[in-house]
């Protein structure tokens, strides 16, 4: 801070210093080259002044080496940027394996925050500090921005599908958390802040709040109630495909298409079954759109995640 | 003297002085006038609301506006600056008027279909109006679904068909001027002897055919969906919201290069004349043009880096705007080496090509900041997105505009303007554009965002160092429209070449005559053979 | 000017009738260009959602009328043809050829439009128009849904474009009677006949990518 001129956000991730790096040397060059342009424009201008009405200058009609070199330096630094940038994005989009999970939904003009452990938070998110979180992020209304300068990072938040972001906070404290995509009246308020505490508070807040059920279990309740247990047999026995372990991995469907079961799949599958039958099952689901909650989808897909995690884990023992 | 033979020549002005003469002209001079004076409602419109919103923005509660009120303004401001200022500025007033006459033309190819888009714009701008003066609308200038389609409670539908209305007018324009281009060039008016003018309206007519029906196809799909309920982009039918950001990106990154190309025009002619050179390297700087127009279509992505849209669509979409920077470093490479051993006089045209080389120099390099996939995920949606695309737009979209509306004022009213003011203006413009904006730069790194009524209070010494700015701007701006209305009745005779500038345009008297010229010209040279023009003081015969 | 001062079509910015003929041609393709990028926005929007919602986009495409749909595409060919007809007419300066094959270009258009009446009306009756009112037993309902907004933007835009060209065709047909054209200038009529033979190229597209493709996969 400077006269109350703040120059610089805050480091407060792990990628903030990487962003940072590449930005000054973006500005490095910027510099140079408006320091370049501006210099010669102004010598060119005074030192080639019209000093009579009746000045001709020679033609010059131009310079194929100059047009070259003009051409190569700007491209070959372009490429440089390119690929530091793509490098960069590549870390900000891959969440490391071993992420905390937090399931985000945004509305008009809240943010509200679901932990594995079922605890629920609106506008505030508590982490601890060191550790990857990783938020999968949907919205109820309009597109949300979910944006935190400080860990510079920022990813929209779309109705209809899954877009995940992730953060390594790196210091304790709290952080702005805004919408950064337009939304409406209260856009400018939809703000909350992300308290990023040492494990050591975080473990005591994590003791002090009353979690309920856990996000997991929460889905199995859901599994349970909207009777998806009925056919949905762990033996895969039953008119449904099974469950256990399928999260992650290739499901083959009637059309002999190959795909990953992933978030996104398993969200339609749930709204929209029929959409992508599995190979070998009758298309015989009901459509689940309008009947459960986004929060409700995110706990069903918990226990579905739940479910091949626990599954790996007996396979390791 | 000569103010008395000006009064008396019969020219395209004073031919007919009804008001039904102008209503229903198909002279493309008085359609150039015309869209002056519709522009200026706009840009009035647009300044206006532009103002507010700086005020407003003084203090971090939001000193004037709040919530849906600032949402309307700065959508009012977006709208009509982009779609009936920007877009229609340079080729619309400019371009209409100078494109028959640097080509020895003339008028454009299909005169009343060139009427005809001035009452489409006019009639898609009443729209827009309409439904700003009736409740406003609130998407901003993007009309992002769902809320646009299906959320905002405001007058979207009605300024979504005035936005669609006024596509109508910019394909017919570029239509107008595509086919004036081939086919009414003088004779021996080669392709590589054409004005870089010329070149650059070309490419920017292609953009405006190519790219214009895709965004009306989108808006329009939006006005459907909240009058019919079709339902296209609506999450809850199954129907995908980014499509439309692709849709409307594919057009609206493009029209970014509608809104500067023809700019880039004015500068090319304004550096020759003014240093009395041949544009440095001419065909790169020609290539360049089409080169932006083909590329600039292919990187509509890079607005959508957070969107969701997979990495490698984004990895493509930064590779190529990285690769469509590169012909703009060419032409400012190029222009920066025309004043090379040149002649350079620093009358205000020449003193606004310059504020562009350098508003425009800081607007493009900040550009590779946001095409850049590491910085762009920080940078999106705030303050630095806000300060780049002012530097292009206003940097230079707008300040190459005054300079083109100098450097040919002479020649559409026949009058000159004072030097002085015109000069001093000239500086304060570029000074009060940078107050204005530089510090945008520094708010949106610290994570300012955009479209915000309220900010963090450490953000409000920049913020008010930008609305203080911005009063110096709202100057720059005034200054000039005072002397050019003063110069309409006072302003000293100008003769028919004033900058002793090649160019067909300058063989006219000025105001050219109705029919242009008298004699279809004869073209010899290449365009800027200024070691061929005479010198002052021995006037050609025919020359006042 | 030159010599072609006396013919009264020549507008004074061309210096002859065949830069005249020329500027207008390049005028109208450019036009068409600006026509394919509008409805390829939608042709690939459209091309988009099928891969993502077959089954839905095949269900709604069963719902539509393939004998009606069939007919009108041969309506439309047999107006190209008649459209044809009238261009080579003008161009050979036969006046009476010429009002015929205008006039029934003009009532092929016509009866394109009136099937299409009766195609939409069926929809309205069985409560597919997109909207609240739209009802249907289906899993896949809302992309069923979906696909008749398709429908209705897509065929609708058309046959908006279809009415132009009517419309066109009037003024036309009453130019042609006043014996505005010759041979020496039937500007108007070839510049039109691109059009709506554009116009007839974008219902080839049409008819399969909703009668018969979507139906199928």
């Amino acid at each position: 801070m400077v006269f109350g001129l703040r120059l610089f956000p805050e480091q407060a991730s792990s990628i903030a210093r990487q962003v940072d790096l590449l930005f000054l040397f973006l500005l490095a060059v910027s510099a140079f080259f408006i320091g370049l342009i501006f210099l010669t424009v102004i010598v060119f201008a005074i030192k080639y002044r019209r000093r009579s009405d009746k000045d001709r200058p020679a033609p010059i009609h131009g310079s194929l080496p100059l047009e070259i070199l003009w051409t190569v330096i700007p491209l070959g630094l372009a490429l440089v940027m390119f690929g530091w940038g793509a490098w960069l994005y590549f870390t900000i989009n891959r969440p490391p394996a071993d992420a905390l999970e937090v399931f985000v939904v945004a509305k008009q003009w809240m943010w509200k925050f679901q932990h594995a452990s079922g605890l629920r938070e609106i506008n505030a998110l508590h982490v601890p500090v060191g550790r990857p979180v990783r938020l999968t992020m949907t919205s109820e209304d309009v597109i949300h921005s979910f944006a935190v300068s400080d860990f510079r990072i920022k990813m929209d938040v779309v109705p209809g599908r899954y877009t995940t972001a992730w953060f390594e906070a790196t210091r304790p404290g709290e952080y702005r958390l805004a919408c950064a995509e337009y939304c409406g009246t209260e856009h400018a308020r939809m703000v909350g802040r992300v308290v990023v505490m040492t494990p050591e508070e975080y473990a005591a807040w994590l003791q002090g709040v009353p979690a309920g059920i856990s996000l997991a279990a929460a889905g199995e309740k859901l599994f349970q109630q909207q009777g998806c247990a009925g056919c949905h047999l762990a033996t895969g026995a039953g008119p449904g495909p099974a469950l256990t372990g399928l999260f992650g991995k290739p499901v083959k469907l009637a059309t002999g298409e190959t795909l990953t079961a992933d978030e996104a799949y398993i969200r339609e599958s749930i709204l929209n079954p029929q959409a992508k039958i599995v190979a070998g099952y009758p298309p015989i689901m009901p459509p689940f759109r309008g009947v459960l909650s986004e929060e409700q989808l995110l706990q069903l897909l918990a226990y579905i995640k739940g479910l091949a995690a626990e599954q790996k884990a007996k396979a390791e023992r | 003297m000569s103010t008395v033979a000006f009064e008396r020549k019969v020219n395209y002005l004073n031919v007919d002085h009804r008001v039904r003469s102008w209503l229903l002209t198909t002279d493309h001079k008085r359609i150039g006038i015309l869209y002056l004076l519709a522009i200026s409602v706009f840009f009035v419109v647009g300044a206006v609301s532009a103002a507010i919103i700086r005020l407003s923005l003084f203090t971090p509660e939001g000193a004037l506006l709040h919530g849906q009120a600032y949402n309307k303004m700065f959508s009012l401001h977006g709208i009509t600056m982009i779609f009936f200022f920007l877009i229609p500025s340079i080729p619309a007033v400019l371009g209409n008027f100078l494109l028959p006459l640097m080509i020895g033309a003339r008028d454009v190819a299909f005169p009343r279909l060139n009427l005809m888009s001035w009452y489409v714009f006019v009639l898609g701008g009443t729209f827009t109006l309409i439904a700003a003066t009736t409740g406003g609308v609130d998407t901003g200038w993007t009309f992002y679904a769902p809320y646009s389609s299906i959320y905002s409670n405001t007058n979207v539908t009605l300024t979504a068909v005035g936005v669609f209305i006024t596509g109508f007018s910019s394909i017919l324009t570029g239509l107008n001027f595509l086919v004036t281009i081939h086919k009414l060039r003088a004779p021996g008016l080669t392709w590589s002897r054409l004005p870089l003018f010329v070149w650059a309206h070309y490419a920017t007519s292609l953009i405006m055919i190519l790219g214009t029906p895709v965004v009306a196809m989108a808006i329009l799909l939006v006005g459907l969906e909240r009058v019919l309920h079709i339902g296209i982009f609506d999450p809850a039918l199954g129907g995908d919201p980014i499509l439309f950001q692709h849709l409307f990106w594919f057009y609206s990154h493009p029209a970014v290069y509608i809104m500067i190309l023809p700019s880039m025009g004015v500068v090319s002619e304004l550096i020759a004349c003014f240093s009395r050179k041949r544009i440095f390297g001419y065909e790169f700087v020609a290539a360049s043009s089409l080169a932006i127009a083909v590329i600039g279509f292919l990187v509509w992505g890079h607005h959508m880096f957070v969107s969701g849209q997979s990495v490698y669509a984004g990895l493509i979409f930064s590779l190529l705007s990285y690769l469509v920077a590169i012909p703009s470093a060419i032409k400012v490479f190029n222009w920066t080496a025309t004043m090379y051993r040149g002649s350079v006089a620093y009358h205000a045209p020449l003193l606004y090509a310059l504020g562009f080389i350098g508003l425009f120099t800081i607007g493009g390099l900040t550009g590779l900041f946001l095409a850049n996939l590491g910085t762009d995920v920080h940078l999106t949606d705030t303050y630095f997105v806000v300060a780049h695309f002012h530097y292009i737009m206003v940097g230079g979209a707008i300040t190459g505009f005054m300079g083109g509306l100098h450097f040919w004022w002479p020649k559409i009213t026949g009058r000159l303007y004072p030097e002085v003011w015109s000069r001093a203006a000239a500086l304060l413009l570029f000074v009060g554009f940078n107050l204005t904006f530089f510090p945008q730069f520094i708010l949106g790194y610290n994570g300012m965002l955009r479209r915000t009524y309220t900010y963090p209070p450490e953000f409000q010494v920049l913020n008010v160092m930008s609305t203080a700015g911005a009063s110096i701007l709202a100057a720059g701006y005034l200054i000039p429209v005072i002397y050019l209305l003063w110069s309409l009745r006072y302003g000293q005779a100008a003769g028919p070449n004033p900058w002793e500038a090649a160019g067909l345009e300058w063989t006219t008297p000025s105001p050219p005559p109705a029919s242009n010229f008298d004699k279809t010209p004869v073209v010899t040279h290449e365009a800027y053979a200024y070691e061929e023009a005479p010198l002052p003081g021995v006037p050609e015969v025919g020359r006042v | 000017m030159s010599e072609h001062q006396d013919t009264v079509a020549l507008q004074h910015q061309f210096d002859d009738a065949e830069q005249q003929f020329e500027a207008s041609a390049l005028g109208m393709w450019a036009f068409l260009i600006t026509e394919i990028m509008f409805f390829g926005g939608l042709f690939t929007l459209f091309l988009v959602y099928v891969s993502a919602y077959a089954q839905g986009f095949a269900e709604g495409s069963r719902h539509l009328d393939l004998t009606l749909g069939a007919v009108n595409t041969v309506v439309l060919i047999g107006s190209s043809l008649t459209m044809a007809m009238a261009v080579w007419s003008a161009q050979v300066g036969r006046r009476t050829p010429l009002l015929l094959f205008l006039a029934l270009t003009m009532l092929l258009g016509l009866a394109f439009l009136g099937i299409k009446v009766v195609e939409y009306t069926h929809k309205f009756d069985q409560h597919l128009v997109p909207g609240p009112g739209f009802r249907l037993e289906s899993p896949v309902a809302n992309h069923v849904q979906l696909f008749f907004s398709f429908y209705f933007a897509m065929t609708g835009m058309h046959a908006l474009h279809m009415v132009v060209g009517v419309g066109l065709l009037g003024v036309l047909l009453v130019q042609a009677w006043r014996g505005s054209y010759s041979a020496e200038y039937f500007n108007p009529v070839e510049i039109s006949g691109l059009y709506w033979h554009f116009v007839d190229i974008v219902w080839i597209f049409l008819f399969p990518l909703l009668y018969l493709v979507a139906r199928h996969t």
